[in-house]
Order: structure tokens, then C-alpha cells, then sequence
């Protein structure tokens, strides 16, 4: 019975496509052609379609199991690759750095008339009351106690006893107990710059209250101590007041980031005094 | 038997048809002895003879009616197949069933073939239901009396002739 109905289902199925075939054979379409012609195409076309569709699914699917079976070696491989180049990636960053540095120290060395000789800064003083720096040259390179080191920025301090074979001490500029021969470049005022407690860490004393000094001027060395290079920056002025005796109340802004140094430059010119203590000897 | 009954019935209703084409309700036919042919064979001998006997009359009709050949097919084969569908599952032995089948059949059939007119831009689908419905009565009618003749007409015939021969045993003795 079931068989029966099938068959009766089949013949059924069989004849109304016989006869929509039939039909369509004898219809055009409004551009002309034949609808049994374009249903035919249009069925094909689907098919081929569904078809293209398939294999490219297929083989994009197969192409990306395919591509993803080895992008877990991959990914660590090119995470541990990126991890390398992010630690070279600093490393260069550093060199360029020191590169910048000891540019702008070798323009400087170009442009200072007396021998020096670049120091790298080893290490700092653990006291806060006394502001000093070891560097790595000694007197094995010919460093003598109260040698001017200096920097691009400016001057950064002197020598100081003892001086080791390899190594020595350098006070800064702005300890309290440190000073400079200072004029103010524009006017040429003169005093003696000196470090203090608080910011900015330099005072300039005995500059007269006639004298004309106005914040942003230049504080250069005038030499007249006989270690630090006439005319190398010490600061500018950042606040400059009328003092109640004779002199103004200066404060100088330092040229040198004490706070960041680095690379500095040992001037190997014996200072003065000890020349003369030589010419003595 | 069944067989000379099919092509008897459907040479038969074409032959007619065409001959009553001047009968006409509303632009259309007001009988279609092809389509009470069908639904007589479908209910009398189920789906497959219903459905072929729906494509082969309707098939004639589309050849002698000049139009799309095989819209009138397609329309009958359906037919004939529901019909037989129906017929078979259903006890349809009554005239309320038959006449509710053929009108049934009717509207199905006129609907189906002014929307495949339609559908491959012969003529716009405007169905006049009025004209379908009368139609659709005057087969329902007409396919009752065709039950009733064929079913009835041999007990009627055979009956008067058994009549007759009983008046004339009367008379020689």
C-alpha cells in the first residue's frame, strides 16, 4: 500500500513536471527567451553557484586548518622573536642615547680649547648634605685634585681630594660648600656663584645692588678662580632681588641636570694654583 | 474494461465539449464535461486514473482550445489527483459529497488556470468567481446525473427488460 502511494507520488511528481516543462517549452519571457531556456539557466546557474561555493568553503576551510595547524608554534616562536626584539629595541634605545651624549660631549671636547678627557659617572655620594660624584678616571689618566669637569649643559663641579689610581670624587657645583667665579654674561657683573640649600641649588653672591641683573641672564665662569674655564655656563638667573646690604639676592637655575649625569669631561688644564705650586716646587 | 471506460469517457466529454462552445457564462464555459469526466473517473477509480485522465483530457482540451498546451493539463492532472485522494479516503457514495467534490473541483480548477494564464503573462489574474461559481453548480448538476445514469442506468434498463419479458409470458399463456 505504501508502495502504491509512493508510486502514485512518483507519477504524480513526474507528470506535473512533465507538464510545467511542456508549458514553459512555449512561454518567452519578456526579453524574449525562452523561460523553460531561462529556468533551466537560472536553476544551473544556482547550482554551479552552491556548487563554487562548497569547494571554496572547503578548500578556505582546509587552506585555514591547514594555515592554524602550526600557528600555536608560530605564535610562541614569534612572541619569544618580539620579546628579543623588544629588549634590542632598548638596548638600541640606550646606545643612541649614549651616542647623543657622547656627541654632544664631543661636540663640546671640539670646541673647548684645553685638553680633556671623557669620564663616565660611576656613582653617586649616599650623603645628601654632601653633593658629590665618582668618576671613572683617575690619576693614572692624569686627573689631579681641583681639575674643572664639566658637561654640555655646563660646569658641573671640580676634583677633589683624595684621587684614586682609576677613579676620583667630583663636588658638584651646588654643594654648600662649593663655588665659582661668576659674571652675568650680559652685563658682565661679577660674583661668585655658590651652592645652596633649596630650588634652584645655586645663589650668586657679591653682586652689587647697582649691579644690573635681571631673571634669564646667563651666569658664565669668569675664570678668576683659577679651576673653572673662563666663559662656560654656570646657569641663569632665575630670581634676582634687591639685597638689604650691598649686594642682590641672586638665584641661578644650573645649566647641568645634576640629576641625570652621566658622561662628563675631566679639563686636564692644571688649575692655576697648581701650576703655580709647581713653578713653586 | 476500465480502460475502454477512461478513453470512452474522455473522447467522449471532448467530443462534446467542443461541440458546446457556444454555451458560455461570463466570457467563460458554463459546463466542462472534460473536467466532470476527470472527477468522475478520480472518484470512481482513485489518484492515477484521476490524474491521467486529468492530463490526457486536459491535454486534448489545450490542443483543441489553440492556447498554452498543457496549462488545462497540468490543472486537471492536480485535480484528478486530489479528487482521487479524496475519494479514496473518503466514503463519497452519496450526491451531497459528489455535488460538493465537483464544485469543489470546479473552483479549484478555474482558479489554478487563470493563475497559470497569469503567472506566464497570458492574461491578467482577474478570477470571476460569479461565472466559476455557476459553472461550478452546473458540474456539480451534470456530474450527479452522470452518476445517477451510469450507476442506476443498467438496474433501470435491466429492470424494463425484465418487465417486458414478463408481460409477454403473459400473453402466450
Amino acid at each position: 500500500m505504501v508502495e502504491l502511494h509512493k508510486r502514485t507520488g512518483y507519477l504524480f511528481l513526474g507528470l506535473m513536471i512533465a507538464q510545467v516543462l511542456l508549458v514553459s517549452a512555449q512561454v518567452q519571457t519578456k526579453k524574449g527567451t525562452r523561460v523553460l531556456q531561462a529556468v533551466t539557466f537560472e536553476v544551473f546557474s544556482r547550482v554551479e553557484s552552491g556548487t563554487a561555493s562548497m569547494v571554496r568553503g572547503t578548500r578556505d576551510f582546509w587552506g585555514n586548518y591547514v594555515g592554524l595547524r602550526n600557528v600555536r608554534e608560530d605564535n610562541a616562536s614569534l612572541r619569544r622573536r618580539v620579546g628579543e626584539l623588544e629588549v634590542a629595541l632598548q638596548q638600541e634605545h640606550g646606545l643612541a642615547s649614549r651616542s647623543r651624549q657622547l656627541e654632544e660631549l664631543l661636540a663640546l671636547k671640539t670646541q673647548a680649547t684645553m685638553n680633556t678627557l671623557a669620564a663616565q659617572v660611576i656613582a653617586g655620594n649616599p650623603d645628601p648634605t654632601l653633593r658629590t660624584i665618582t668618576i671613572d678616571r683617575g690619576s693614572h689618566d692624569g686627573v689631579v685634585a681641583d681639575m674643572a669637569v664639566i658637561a654640555p649643559g655646563g660646569i658641573v663641579g671640580r676634583i677633589i681630594s683624595p684621587v684614586g689610581r682609576s677613579a676620583s670624587r667630583v663636588q658638584l657645583l651646588i654643594d654648600r660648600s662649593a663655588a665659582a667665579g661668576a659674571i652675568v654674561e650680559r652685563t658682565r657683573a661679577g660674583g661668585v656663584a655658590v651652592g645652596a640649600e633649596g630650588d634652584p641649588p645655586l645663589r650668586m653672591e657679591s653682586v652689587s645692588n647697582l649691579a644690573d641683573v635681571k631673571a634669564g641672564d646667563n651666569v658664565v665662569a669668569s675664570g678668576v678662580d683659577g679651576i673653572f674655564p673662563k666663559g662656560y655656563l654656570i646657569g641663569r638667573v632665575e630670581q634676582s632681588d634687591r639685597g638689604k646690604g650691598l649686594y642682590r639676592t641672586i638665584t641661578i637655575r644650573p645649566g647641568v641636570d645634576f640629576s641625570s649625569l652621566e658622561e662628563v669631561l675631566v679639563v686636564l688644564t692644571p688649575p692655576r694654583g697648581a701650576v703655580r705650586d709647581e713653578a713653586e716646587k | 474494461m476500465k480502460t475502454l471506460v477512461v478513453i470512452g469517457a474522455l473522447a467522449g466529454s471532448v467530443a462534446l465539449q467542443s461541440s458546446l462552445l457556444g454555451l458560455r457564462a461570463g466570457g467563460n464555459q458554463v459546463i466542462n464535461l472534460v473536467l466532470i469526466a476527470v472527477v468522475y473517473l478520480a472518484l470512481s477509480y482513485g489518484p492515477v486514473t484521476g490524474m491521467l485522465a486529468g492530463m490526457v483530457g486536459g491535454l486534448a482540451q489545450d490542443t483543441m482550445a489553440g492556447g498554452i498546451i498543457g496549462i488545462g493539463g497540468l490543472c486537471k492532472t492536480l485535480v484528478g489527483f486530489l479528487v482521487g485522494v479524496l475519494g479514496s479516503q473518503f466514503n463519497l457514495t452519496s450526491a451531497i459529497p459528489r455535488l460538493f467534490m465537483f464544485v469543489a473541483a470546479t473552483f479549484v480548477h478555474e482558479l489554478l488556470f487563470d493563475a497559470l494564464h497569469a503567472l506566464v503573462g497570458w492574461r491578467p489574474f482577474t478570477p470571476h468567481l460569479t461565472t466559476t461559481l455557476i459553472q461550478a453548480l452546473v458540474n456539480g448538476l451534470a456530474g450527479l446525473i452522470v452518476f445517477y445514469v451510469v450507476e442506476k442506468g443498467p438496474e433501470a434498463a435491466q429492470r424494463r427488460r425484465m418487465n417486458s419479458r414478463a408481460s409477454l409470458s403473459r400473453r402466450r399463456f
